[in-house]
């Protein structure tokens, strides 16, 4: 297992290399930069031009890339244009929202999917299936921007929820780990934790649409497919009762294929994330590459999507650990 | 309290500042020796008590209010004025010249210039005749002057706390730059509310009361600027009830936030919305008959009524009416389309075609809806027999190089907010000189801008100014369209607040119920 990790750990490098590669020369491809941005209205193109050749834009993209890479080796990748902090401690103080963020919309995609999903395998063709299978179509088909914005209007004032932001403004929560809910409850501020968790369902929601609605339908096929199966009905025969039969067989053999979806699905959040949390005002990472595409910030942009290559290969790399997990099979190859 | 705001300020210390979210802030903890009169843009004072231009402008007076306090508890006196200027004009690197814009602009020059920092500076020195005696000397004088003074840029700080938290050591590094903790944590000034806390991740900037003899007392204990990008965000935390006020309300949203009882307060238009004209890419466009029957055929007066937001005007010229220098008597050009068509003739440019450029993704003051603008004046054109190329591009995103740079268009939407009450903060920034905007050169016109910037401050500057204002609307250069006032909305239970045309509201004055 360790020498199998070790070996993915090390394809990552390559990957990252040559990823950083296109990212850099989108970023530079992209019209307009950030001297634009950072100047804003009286810029003018001489003031430009100036900023641009101060900061090393005006060099040949491969002097700029060789001297970002060499900078990013030892870590530094800069400071943001926008707000003028390093990158990297950017990236440590927003990670927490998204992460709290991301675990709570799976963990209503996972804790509501694996249900429907098997519901409509269960009662295959009938009512309760024909509603699930029609719901989880719209939930793929729907923008999450769009949802996001119905869900401000139409649910926000209704239920008393909050609709933007992590915390009620001018709130004085202390930050112990960043992530607000659990802050609150460590710090016993309980008005604090329940106030971020309130800030947390809208966005939560919007978030797990998809992932949720994908959920359902990998779960209902592949629970068919193990309904069909010949060990299925030799258990029957055996004369098991059928919850025993739904617990031991059908849901631990139907959910392998479930896994790998919930892996590649976290992995896609981040993409999720930057709508949602922009349309939320929920300042993750999601909000810090939405405003800094906006603004042109190299620094920022490279370091985050750098950041976002890295953690989907991490997920890829989990998920086939867990393979291993749930089916002895994957191990022993 | 708690304002929504639309962006991220960058730093606090003003002099490396020239954004408005920035300035909103600095001006609650800042104050600058000549100040606005709240709602206006008439000067009033600030931390002097007087001010006095000598006859030839360039020497500046300052007789300074008594027993005013930094926020850090040591004295603001002469002393202090000079020492702010000194260390404007004597900043040195690269890095901290060109995060320096309004400087910049105004003193034109350091005591040595680096970077992209290129012209003869203004100033010369300042005296600390007494404690309360502050004189400015420049190397010549300057229009701008006093007015330029009310810029947020030029606030006075502590001595002290700039040299404690070593405030000049702006640095670029990589592809960016790094301020020092005085810009970042310890900004220090005078005014009614000192600096408390950043809360990057949350997007939360704390303000407190300052009780130390400060200029005017604040009469909320608390101030929070809480950055909300999202217009439509905004808008539901102030119905939430998260937030108690937030700038730049969509036009479209003004009935219905005063349906839900919010307060909308327009703002007197401090810009000006104008259609350029480049002469260069389109010689057709150097005739000045073809350029007359532009103004002539476009019918702003119902553009301004049917597409701009309340309190908008036609504009009938480059510089709106609260300017000093603003003519009454500018050559008109009142809609006439039978004049249009006919100037068209005679200039032999019927059915000629234009390129008309226009930026998308972006909302400006002055340009609440730059599609809905393109449309309209395009339809004005059609009716003149004018062909219509439009070519839209992302603001940001080849907009401005196209426009500015490269001067790729035949005629574009652009516009300006100004900064201070001066006219050559309008003029002289659109016409002053040759640009690939407009692609002219016109020596009269330049020479005439240069000598009204010259013009000390009084009558002299003003008439000169009118005089210039009368030549533009004369040679046409572009055509002014709309003075466009943006909006700032509060909740129902905030009073005091006076919306000012230089976005200069100050909330000291402010109470929630």
């Amino acid at each position: 297992m360790l020498r199998f990790l070790v070996r993915r750990l090390l394809q990552a490098i390559p990957t990252l290399l040559i990823l950083s590669i296109l990212i850099f020369a989108w970023l530079r491809s992209l019209p307009g930069g950030p001297a634009g941005a950072l100047l804003g209205d009286k810029a003018t193109p001489e003031k430009i031009a100036d900023l641009n050749k101060l900061l090393g834009l005006d060099d040949p993209i491969f002097v700029q890339y060789f001297k970002f890479l060499g900078r990013a080796i030892t870590g530094d990748f800069g400071n943001s244009l926008v707000s003028a902090q390093p990158v990297m401690s950017e990236i440590g103080n927003f990670l927490p929202a998204t992460i709290e963020l991301g675990f709570c919309a799976m963990l209503i995609a996972v804790g509501l999917g694996i249900p429907f999903g098997y519901l409509s395998a269960r009662f295959r063709g009938g009512a309760v299936d024909n509603v699930i299978i029609v719901l989880s179509l719209v939930g793929v088909a729907v923008p999450v921007f769009f949802l996001g914005y119905m869900m401000q209007d139409l649910l926000a004032a209704p239920l008393g929820l909050p609709s933007q932001g992590r915390q009620m403004a001018g709130l004085d929560a202390t930050t112990v780990t960043g992530f607000a809910v659990l802050d609150g409850i460590i710090t016993q501020e309980w008005d604090a934790a329940w106030d971020a968790l309130t800030h947390l369902i809208l966005p939560a929601f919007a978030l797990a649409t998809i992932p949720l609605a994908v959920i359902v339908r990998i779960t209902r096929a592949s629970v068919l497919d193990v309904l069909n199966e010949d060990f299925i009905r030799t258990a029957n025969s055996k004369g098991l009762t059928q919850p025993i039969v739904r617990r031991r067989h059908v849901l631990r053999n139907g959910l392998l294929p479930v896994v790998t979806v919930i892996g590649l699905q976290t992995g896609a959040l981040l993409g999720g994330a930057v709508l949602t949390e922009r349309v939320f005002n929920f300042r993750g990472l999601g909000f810090l590459l939405a405003e800094g595409i906006e603004r042109r910030d190299y620094p920022r942009l490279q370091a985050l999507l750098l950041f976002g290559a890295l953690v989907y290969v991490l997920v890829n790399m989990l998920v086939d650990v867990s393979y291993g997990l749930i089916d002895p099979r994957v191990r022993v190859r | 309290m708690v304002f929504g705001a639309a962006g991220n300020p960058k730093t606090f210390d003003p002099l490396f500042n020239d954004d408005g979210e920035t300035f909103r802030i600095i001006r609650q903890m800042m104050d600058t020796l000549i100040m606005n009169k709240p709602g206006t843009a008439d000067l009033e004072p600030g931390l002097a008590e007087k001010w006095e231009g000598s006859n030839d402008g360039k020497t500046w007076t300052f007789t300074l209010k008594k027993g005013v306090k930094f926020h850090d508890g040591t004295p603001f006196n002469a002393e202090a004025v000079c020492f702010n200027f000194n260390r404007m004009f004597n900043m040195k690197g690269a890095a901290a010249q060109s995060q320096m814009i309004y400087y910049g602009d105004v003193f034109e020059g350091f005591a040595k210039n680096e970077g992209d920092a290129s012209g003869d500076p203004v100033y010369k020195d300042c005296q600390a005749k007494d404690e309360s005696t502050a004189v400015l000397n420049l190397n010549k004088a300057k229009g701008a002057f006093p007015a330029a003074f009310t810029l947020p840029s030029l606030s006075m700080q502590s001595p002290d706390a700039l040299k404690k938290y070593n405030a000049d050591a702006v640095t670029q590094s990589g592809d960016s730059f790094s301020y020092p903790e005085y810009a970042l944590k310890h900004p220090t000034g005078t005014g009614p509310f000192k600096f408390e806390s950043w809360d990057q991740a949350k997007g939360e900037i704390t303000l407190v009361k300052a009780t130390d003899s400060p200029t005017q007392t604040a009469k909320l204990d608390k101030l929070v600027f809480k950055v909300i990008p999202d217009e439509n965000a905004r808008k539901q935390a102030l119905k939430a009830g998260d937030i108690q006020g937030y700038d730049y309300p969509s036009p479209a949203d003004y009935g219905l936030l005063r349906n839900d009882g919010e307060q909308v307060l327009i703002r007197p238009s401090f810009n000006i919305l104008y259609l350029g004209i480049n002469q260069k890419n389109n010689p057709k466009l150097k005739d000045l008959k073809v350029r007359q029957a532009l103004a002539y055929g476009l019918n702003r007066e119902q553009f301004v009524k049917s597409k701009l937001p309340e309190g908008a005007e036609t504009a009938t010229q480059f510089v709106p009416k609260a300017i000093d220098g603003y003519n009454e008597n500018v050559t008109k050009y009142d809609y006439n389309l039978q004049k249009a068509k006919d100037l068209l003739k005679e200039a032999g440019a019927e059915g000629m075609t234009l390129k008309f450029y226009y930026p998308t993704e972006v909302t400006r003051p002055y340009m609440p809806n730059p599609a809905d603008i393109f449309t309209s004046l395009s339809e004005d054109m059609k009716a003149m027999g004018i062909k219509v190329e439009p070519i839209a591009k992302p603001w940001n995103g080849g907009y401005k190089d196209d426009v500015q740079k490269a001067g790729k268009q035949d005629v574009h939407l652009l516009g300006w907010t100004g900064d201070y009450n001066d006219a050559g903060n309008f003029v002289g920034t659109f016409f002053g000189r040759e640009k690939a905007e407009f692609g002219f050169a016109n020596a009269e016109l330049f020479s005439a801008l240069a000598a009204a910037d010259a013009a000390p401050a009084g009558e002299a500057h003003t008439k000169a100014y009118q005089e210039v204002n009368k030549q533009i609307m004369d040679y046409l250069p572009a055509i002014p369209i709309s003075y466009g006032p943006p909006a700032i909305v509060v909740g129902p239970k905030v009073k005091g607040l006076v919306a000012s045309p230089l976005t200069d509201e100050r909330f000291y004055t402010v109470t929630v119920n």
